[in-house]
């Protein structure tokens, strides 16, 4: 086998867990968008406020602490012990959920029956609450992130390469432990909209939420539910890529990534979020190995961009989207 | 406190049973902004029989259904439910004390199949937690089984066996109707409130739908309150009509009483009508 075939089907198999990645994000829009029409901006914001939680329950620091400082002229930061991570990631849920509460209680039952672009202002107010409180709450600095999960070269992908091809090819563990949890996600979040009762109440208030309510689905009590979710998906996915990179403010702006993956996918289906989120990772890296000797480096900055826009001009509805037909 | 006194009913003239009052609608007004839809209209249902609802467009019949089943809330009057005054309640309660309903512009699940839709339909007739739901076990699995053979039956009644897995998008008119009025019944409603059921049917279709209504009023003894343009049907099917017209109640009785009722005629049966 030649080697550039061999680099690029490496570069492939990078594009294809790096895609994960992608997916991972992209998939906590589908599912507001799904439940509730919401183009959510803040679910980036999400990802990183959940990564920031996070880790500051696993190393024990007060929150507010800066702000209670400033009031009060004390000394605080942390209590002093550790939190493990595997009681670290229920009580990062449990905030997640009540964050979910809160944004029922306090937004989304305000502005029930307006236009969807008002719902949109609204997330991007949230995105920046968000942040600001994230802030506020555990500081602004870089942070490590490490729940356990290996990182570095996989030694077995790189010795079975190597036996095969006489070449090892790299590819980070902690990407294809991500390949795995979001596999795991996705089959769970299936299972549970397919088979369960409040799958299937998600289902119908996605569909129609007059015919919801007149069935007995209270919409509240799905949004709480459907922004839970989300929650705990913008977690894994803030897990993913705080472990990656760290936990910082530029976390929350893989958020614009998901963007093209959503393009593609089309913004209703979670199968199409995976796609999409594939194609992205391996169109990048390929294009990067092949067009870089052309053009230069750094396509990876805006190839994804450029793929929703063709995609746009011929397919609007994205690859698994609901295809819009008016009736005129 | 119970609001209503006893009444036993009586017997119609084809041998069904019309029981006491179900539910009683007291002067009732519905505003919006400025506009009175609905002004200080009262009227009674009774179990067991069909009650139609008709006047002409913008009368406020819709309002009025929307009224019964929670979508709006009247500025004045009262709802009394099984003789108890209904306190201000949200439609999905209300839907889980009985009351299901179809709507004038088909409100269904496009994306989901026919049986799917139909399962909505008993959401509330499933106590399963969601631990349980998740490991699919127990109380779950007898639940899914015991509603699916309930939702089977209905989709026997309505013979639309041959649609059961067909997504509901890809269904003609009629039968989308006719999959609405299903899943209505799959929730065994006390009231089942059918607005404008036949709208844009043709006259086949129409009178499929006139057979299943009469039937299901038969085989479950269901309730029904329905809102219709279509005079022929209207006079055939029910036991008792409503008149509406501007907002106001203009007749009230049996489709004998109301088609001699001058006002009705003036106002909606109109001259030169068809």
């Amino acid at each position: 086998m030649s080697d550039t075939l061999l680099f690029a089907l490496e570069a492939t198999l990078n594009g294809l867990t790096a895609g994960v990645m992608y997916a991972l994000v992209a998939l906590g829009f589908v599912l507001i968008f799904k439940a509730s029409g919401i183009f959510n901006f803040a679910q980036g914001v999400m990802a990183l406020f959940a990564a920031l939680t996070l880790v500051g329950f696993q190393s024990g620091q007060v929150p507010f602490s800066h702000l209670i400082n400033a009031i009060f002229g004390t000394k605080l930061h942390h209590f002093g012990w550790n939190m493990p991570t595997v009681l670290a990631i229920p009580a990062t849920v449990l905030v997640m959920i009540a964050l979910a509460i809160l944004i029922e209680r306090y937004i989304l039952k305000h502005l029930v029956n307006q236009e969807p672009i008002i719902l949109f202002m609204a997330t991007i107010g949230l995105a920046y609450l968000l942040e600001g409180l994230g802030d506020v709450m555990w500081g602004a600095e870089v942070k490590a992130l490490d729940v356990g999960l290996p990182k570095g070269m996989s030694g077995a992908v790189d010795d079975m390469t190597f036996a095969w091809f006489g070449y090892g090819f790299y590819i980070d563990r902690l990407e294809l432990w991500a390949a795995g949890i979001a596999a795991v996600l996705v089959a769970s979040l299936t299972v549970f909209s397919q088979y369960t009762k409040q799958g299937r109440a998600l289902r119908a208030v996605a569909d129609d939420h007059q015919a919801a309510l007149s069935v007995g689905i209270s919409l509240r009590f799905i949004w709480v539910l459907t922004w839970s979710i989300a929650g705990i998906v913008a977690l894994v996915a803030g897990i993913m890529w705080g472990s990656k990179s760290g936990v910082q403010f530029s976390l929350s702006l893989i958020a614009l990534k998901a963007l093209p993956v959503l393009i593609l996918g089309g913004f209703t289906s979670i199968p199409g979020a995976i796609i999409g989120g594939l194609i992205i990772g391996v169109g990048e890296k390929l294009f990067d190995f092949f067009m870089q000797p052309v053009i230069g480096g750094a396509t990876e900055n805006w190839f994804a961009y450029m793929l929703a826009l063709v995609f746009l001009l011929f397919r609007p509805q994205g690859l698994f989207g609901e295809k819009i037909i008016e009736r005129v | 406190m119970r609001d209503i006194q006893a009444d036993d009913g009586y017997m119609t003239a084809d041998g069904r049973k019309i029981g006491g009052v179900a539910m009683e609608l007291r002067n009732i007004t519905l505003r919006f902004g400025g506009v009175v839809a609905i002004k200080d209209i009262s009227f009674d249902i009774r179990w067991g029989e069909i009650r139609a609802i008709i006047g002409p467009n913008g009368a406020g019949k819709s309002s009025m259904l929307n009224i019964i089943s929670g979508f709006y809330h009247p500025q004045e009057g009262d709802v009394i439910y099984k003789g108890f005054k209904r306190p201000r309640m949200r439609p999905y309660e209300i839907s889980r004390q009985g009351i299901a309903r179809t709507f004038q512009n088909i409100a269904l699940f496009e994306g989901m199949s026919v049986l799917d839709n139909i399962m909505t339909g008993r959401l509330h007739h499933m106590k399963a937690n969601l631990f349980q739901q998740a490991i699919w076990w127990g109380k779950a699995q007898r639940e899914e089984e015991e509603n699916r053979a309930q939702v089977e039956k209905i989709i026997d009644f309505l013979e639309i066996q041959h649609i059961r897995k067909t997504p509901v998008a890809r269904l003609p008119y009629g039968l989308k109707k006719r999959v609405e009025l299903a899943r209505a019944l799959a929730a065994e409603p006390a009231i089942l409130l059918l607005d404008e059921p036949m709208a844009g049917m043709n006259v086949e279709e129409k009178e499929d739908m006139c057979r299943f209504i009469l039937d299901v009023n038969d085989e479950f003894g269901t309730t029904t309150v329905l809102i219709e343009h279509d005079m022929g049907v209207v006079m055939d099917l029910s036991d008792r009509v409503v008149v509406m017209d501007y907002g106001r109640k203009i007749g009230d009785g049996t489709p004998d009483e109301v088609r001699n009722n001058d006002e009705v005629i003036k106002a909606y049966l109109g001259v030169a009508h068809e």
